[in-house]
Parts: structure tokens; C-alpha cells; sequence
């Protein structure tokens, strides 16, 4: 790449931080040893939790419906091994917090007997709205971390009539490469996943856009879509964040997605290339979203790579299969810039989660926070053109509004400001907690106004009882005195006779 | 003609007689108080010693209570409401324990059927004889049902904190 082409095409936007991905990347792919049980929160996903639709001594095939949808956005959840549910209760969600979710546990019998699929031949042949049916009914999330159910995207796409599909490829987050694992061993998938979509979503091209850091992943997909013309293979720079949506779908068709839009609304639609293989699964083989290909990485980690492994397992498990040097300090699901922080190793791997991340306490490490010297190397960091040093230091001062007045629900926490900050000031901390607080707000005004509508229609109905009261006595009076008056007329009647 | 006249005549005075009434018999009304009462949370508690949340606001917009008057609406209330009335407040004294919910104690509640019907928001059922129950979702807190139990089965606990309603602590100023 000529020095003005790189000037041209290199994004201004960003960091790059050191990768770290190989020796994992190169290393072949390992299945994880079965484990005893699995447990497998019942929310996995964006939208509302699955309902339970088996009972505890049940015996469960793998990929059996343990529970279903439930709602417009939700996924169901599959058995990912055969065997017997021990128990459907809380256990500790992937989640900072450490808060309790629930989950149904299955107790592996170790055969691994699945249940009979409904594999089609040809896909081409099938109605886009029944590819959207089995997509979902197989459970398949957005893999790249958003869990967005796929088939609620098919059906957004339709609508919209979206032209191009996007097959992010990018995986810019450090320590991961599940997804270049993915496009490496299973080109194929990947490729015939992104047919299917098109087809589904009635597109008519797909790019695939691949960081220029994985070669050997663009030149497997490359040679995958030889054959289809429909899908483009497009390197993409490596920059930190590219495997955000907005930020490929404006490097790879230079159309910006306006804020509070989705990225249907600009004609593109954006799936992961790992959904695309789960898409090709649970339609070709019929198989439901049961596994998942996992990055094992960080320093505590002694042979780092990438592992298939059923969802539901312990992240102790996985971190046993690979080893650990030492105990790690942290524990992350997903990347170091956006992972989600884990409360310990006892937790289960859920659909979103692309890596197993353990650090040591030296890699964690972070020097004491400074104050704001405004230097502005957040602004010329923010992939979204925001003011984080603004937003912090309204936030900071508890003026949750003047952070929205610079735009704070346009921030898509990719950490580059906090990143890149001198003052090494937890930036996305700030924007987390003011998110999360002004969510809380919006809640308790739903909830007071629901309060008040339940005040009003309870004032009503006592006003309405009152009135239907005095109507019944009113009336029993009137019946009263008639009566007596028809027994007065008929004395005097008796009593002439 | 005459009738015309007198009736034009007629009209014309009773017009400005009315235009005149409607001009000096008004009945005062704030906006500032409709605007007041669409804050608060309407479930006419009395906790802040008013009959109703129209009097607290009629209080308010009069200048004669505090923003800080409404114990269920917490922080919320009385920031929305300071701002409203353009008053700078100390938010730091206002207490508030996060939303909360009112439980009932199964083993001791006698089904008496007293605390669903002073229930401002119908958040309680059970009838009579029956155990009685509350539905989160429903309940704004108040505790207009605590004084009505004969056996004290009913206390206010703090709204559980669920992973959804989960928010990152704000960063520790160094």
C-alpha cells in the first residue's frame, strides 16, 4: 500500500493498540472436554428473557428446546449436551455485579445423542420469511458481543429493503480471534451463512470487510467466495474500532448511520461472520445455536488459542482446558476494551461471549488518576467526533443533562478516549454510570405516571361504585314505596269489601 | 323593527355584561400548578401533609413548600420540581433510599382486607380470609397501607436491585 493511499484510507478516528492475538490466532482450534453440566441463562440475549418449557428430571436430547421465546425480541435456548435437568434456578450472571440470573442446569450423561434436525438442501428454494422463522427458532444471536436475535434483523432488513449486506469481519478488539478462526477453518460456512442472509433479507451484494492483521483469514475467505461474484472480500485497515457498525459500514460504502438511525435505515444491514456460520448451521443441518468457538487469551493463560465449546460451560472449565499460570486478577467475557468484567471463574459462557480473557495483576495495573489537563486527545480519539472530556466533566459534577447536551447517547463505549487519556481519568466509567442513571430516571418517571394512571382509574371506579350505589338505593326506595303504596291502595280496598 | 332593535340591544349588553364577569369574576388559576402537578406522582399519599398531590402543588406553586416535600418521589421529583419553579437546592439533604416497595408478611397477614382499600394505586389483592399480596410493579411506596394493618404484617423494604435496573458506581474522585 503506496504512502498516499495509506494517508487517504487510514481513518482518522481511533486507536491502535497493540494486538496481542497471536500466538492464539495461530494456534488450531481445540474442543473443549465435555463438561459434567451445563448451565444456560435463560437471558442470553437482547430483549426478553426465554420461558422454561422443560421440568427438573427431565431427559433432554442435545439441541432440545429447554425454553422458548418469549415476546417480539427474544431467542430461545437449546440443550448443548444430551443428558438430564438437574435444576432450573440463579446462577451468577456474566455480569460485573455478580447479581443472580436464571438458568436451567443440565447434567451431561456423556453421549451427546442429538435430536432429530430438519436439514434443507436448498435454502435458495425457501421463503425469506421461513429462513427467518428457522433462524430463530434455532436461537441465533448476533455473535460479535450484541446477542440482537438474527431473525428480528431479517425481518428489519425486509422492511427497509436493505441493498448490501455487511459480514463484519473486523474483530478489532485486542486478544480476540474467534472470528479470524472462524473465516480460516470454516470459509465456507461463513460464506454460505452470508448467501443465506442475503437471501433472506432480499439483498443483492455482500462485503465482507477483514482488518488487514488477518491475512490468512482474507485469503481463505477470498478463496471461499471465488464462485460468488455477490460476495466481496474488502480488507479494511486495522484501527480500533473497526468492528464497530458504524464505523465499517461508513469505511466500507462511505455512508455515515445518523444518530438515534439504525444501520438498516442507510440500506445496509451488518451481521457478524460468525452469526453468518450459525446461520448456515441451523439452516443446512438444522442444527440450533448450542456452541460456540471461544478465544482463551491473557497472560495467565499458558497455552492461549481458540476453543469450540458448548455454551453453558464454566469459564474455569475453559480456563483449565488451556491452562493457567498463575491466579488470574481479572477475568473478562469479550475483549479488554469493551469486555464485560466477570466476578469469578464460576460463571457460564453465554451466546454473546467471544473470549475467555485472564489477566495478571501486572497486565491490569493502571497508574493513579490524574486530573483533566485538556488535552484533547480523547476528541481526536472518539470514533464518534464526541467531547468525552466535556461529557466526564459534567457527569462529574452531577449534571447528568449538560452530558446529554453533548450527545452522550451517541457514545457506543468503545474505551478509546480512556484509552488515549494522559490522565489515564476512567472515562467510560463516567459515561456507564451516566447512561445507567439517566435509564434509572426514565424508569421512575414510567413508573410515577403508571402510578398515576392506577390513581385515576381507582378514583373512577370509587366514584362510579358511589354513584351505581346511590342508583341502587334510589331504586330499591321507588320499588319500596310503590309497594307500599300498591299495599296502601289495596287496604282500604280489604277493608271496604 | 322594534324587536329587532331591542333584541340587538339586548344581546349586546348581556355580551359585555358577560365579557365584564368573565373578566373580573375569574377564577384564578396558576398554570404553574398544573404544570406542578403533572410531577408529582399523583397517588395522593398525603406523606407531605397535604390532602392530595393538586393541594401539595397549589402549595408549591404559592411559594409555601418545600420542593423537597414528596418523600415518594425521591431525588427525582424534587430536582424535576426545583427546576420547574427555578430554585437551586441542596440535593445532597435530600434522603433518598431509592424507590420503595411495600411486602407483606404472609405468616402473620389475617386476610382482613383493610390495607387493599385504602391502596391508592389497587396494588394489593386478596380477599377476605386470604392471604394478601402486592404487585411490584404497581406499588409507588407510599405506605398509606402500613397504619391500616391490625397485625403489622406490612413493611416497606427497598426495591430490589435486579441486573436490568444495575448501574456502574460513578468513579471515585481522586
Amino acid at each position: 500500500m503506496g504512502l498516499i493511499e495509506r494517508l487517504f484510507r487510514e481513518p482518522r478516528w481511533g486507536v491502535h493498540p497493540d494486538d496481542h492475538k497471536r500466538p492464539a490466532a495461530d494456534a488450531p482450534l481445540r474442543v473443549l472436554p465435555r463438561p459434567a453440566r451445563v448451565h444456560l441463562p435463560l437471558q442470553q440475549h437482547v430483549g426478553g428473557a426465554a420461558r422454561p418449557v422443560v421440568l427438573v428430571g427431565q431427559k433432554v436430547l442435545k439441541g432440545q428446546l429447554l425454553a422458548q421465546s418469549q415476546g417480539n425480541i427474544s431467542a430461545p435456548i437449546h440443550a448443548p449436551v444430551s443428558g438430564t435437568v438437574t435444576a432450573i434456578g440463579e446462577v451468577t450472571a456474566p455480569h460485573p455485579s455478580g447479581l443472580g440470573l436464571a438458568a436451567i442446569t443440565v447434567e451431561a450423561d456423556g453421549a451427546d445423542r442429538w435430536i432429530e434436525t430438519d436439514p434443507v438442501a436448498d435454502p435458495f428454494a425457501l421463503a425469506p420469511e421461513e429462513i427467518a422463522r428457522r433462524t430463530a427458532a434455532a436461537g441465533v444471536v448476533g455473535l460479535g458481543g450484541a446477542t440482537f436475535p438474527a431473525a428480528v434483523k431479517f425481518a428489519l432488513g425486509r422492511r427497509l429493503s436493505v441493498r448490501t449486506l455487511i459480514v463484519n469481519g473486523g474483530e478489532c478488539e485486542p486478544y480476540l480471534s474467534s472470528d479470524d478462526r472462524i473465516m480460516r477453518d470454516c470459509p465456507a460456512q461463513v460464506v454460505d451463512g452470508a448467501r443465506i442472509i442475503m437471501h433472506a433479507i432480499g439483498a443483492e451484494s455482500a462485503l465482507v470487510g477483514i482488518e488487514d492483521n488477518k491475512p490468512e483469514a482474507i485469503a481463505a475467505m477470498t478463496r471461499a467466495a471465488a464462485t460468488y461474484p455477490e460476495v466481496k472480500i474488502r480488507p479494511v485497515p486495522a484501527r480500533y474500532p473497526m468492528g464497530s457498525d458504524k464505523q465499517l459500514i461508513e469505511t466500507l460504502t462511505g455512508k455515515e448511520v445518523p444518530a438515534d438511525a439504525r444501520a438498516a435505515e442507510v440500506g445496509v444491514l451488518v451481521h457478524n461472520v460468525s452469526t453468518c456460520a450459525a446461520v448456515h448451521r441451523a439452516i443446512r443441518l438444522g442444527q440450533p445455536l448450542v456452541e460456540r468457538i471461544v478465544t482463551v487469551n491473557g497472560g495467565a493463560v499458558t497455552r492461549p488459542g481458540n476453543v469450540l465449546a458448548p455454551l453453558g460451560c464454566l469459564v474455569d472449565d475453559l480456563l483449565a482446558c488451556c491452562g493457567v499460570k498463575e491466579k488470574p486478577a481479572r477475568l473478562l467475557f469479550g475483549g479488554p476494551m469493551m469486555g464485560t468484567l466477570l466476578p469469578h471463574g464460576r460463571v457460564p459462557l453465554v451466546k454473546g461471549a467471544s473470549g475467555v480473557l485472564a489477566f495478571t495483576a501486572a497486565e491490569t495495573a493502571v497508574p493513579a488518576t490524574g486530573p483533566c489537563i485538556r488535552c484533547g486527545s480523547c476528541t481526536r480519539a472518539c470514533p464518534m467526533g464526541l467531547l468525552p472530556l466535556e461529557m466526564a466533566a459534567h457527569i462529574r459534577a452531577g449534571d447528568l443533562d449538560g452530558a446529554v447536551g453533548y450527545s452522550l447517547s451517541d457514545c457506543i463505549s468503545c474505551g478509546c478516549c480512556a484509552y488515549v487519556c494522559p490522565s489515564h481519568i476512567p472515562l467510560v466509567q463516567y459515561f456507564s454510570h451516566a447512561k445507567g442513571e439517566l435509564a434509572a430516571r426514565e424508569r421512575a418517571r414510567l413508573r410515577t405516571e403508571a402510578g398515576r394512571r392506577l390513581a385515576e382509574a381507582r378514583l373512577a371506579r370509587l366514584e362510579r361504585d358511589a354513584k351505581e350505589k346511590a342508583e341502587l338505593a334510589a331504586r330499591r326506595q321507588a320499588e319500596r314505596a310503590a309497594a307500599r303504596a300498591r299495599a296502601g291502595a289495596a287496604k282500604p280496598a280489604e277493608q271496604t269489601t | 323593527m322594534l324587536a329587532v332593535v331591542s333584541l340587538t340591544a339586548l344581546g349586546i349588553a348581556l355580551g359585555t355584561l358577560l365579557g365584564v364577569a368573565a373578566r373580573y369574576l375569574a377564577v384564578e388559576e396558576n398554570p404553574l400548578e398544573a404544570e406542578l402537578q403533572a410531577l408529582l406522582p399523583g397517588s395522593q399519599c398525603g406523606q407531605c401533609g397535604f390532602v392530595g398531590c393538586a393541594q401539595a402543588a397549589a402549595a408549591l406553586a404559592r411559594g409555601e413548600a418545600s420542593p423537597t416535600l414528596c418523600p415518594p418521589g425521591g431525588r427525582a421529583v424534587t430536582e424535576a420540581i426545583a427546576a420547574k419553579l427555578g430554585i437551586r437546592i441542596d440535593l445532597s439533604a435530600v434522603r433518598d433510599d431509592g424507590p420503595l416497595l411495600a411486602v407483606v408478611a404472609e405468616e402473620i397477614c389475617t386476610g382482613c382486607c383493610r390495607c387493599s382499600k385504602v391502596c391508592p394505586t389497587d396494588a394489593i389483592i386478596g380477599a377476605a380470609k386470604q392471604i394478601h399480596n402486592i404487585i411490584r410493579e404497581a406499588c409507588t411506596g407510599c405506605g398509606a397501607c402500613l397504619e391500616r394493618c391490625p397485625t403489622e404484617a406490612i413493611g416497606l423494604m427497598p426495591m430490589p436491585v435486579t441486573l436490568p435496573h444495575w448501574i456502574w458506581p460513578k468513579p471515585a474522585v481522586a
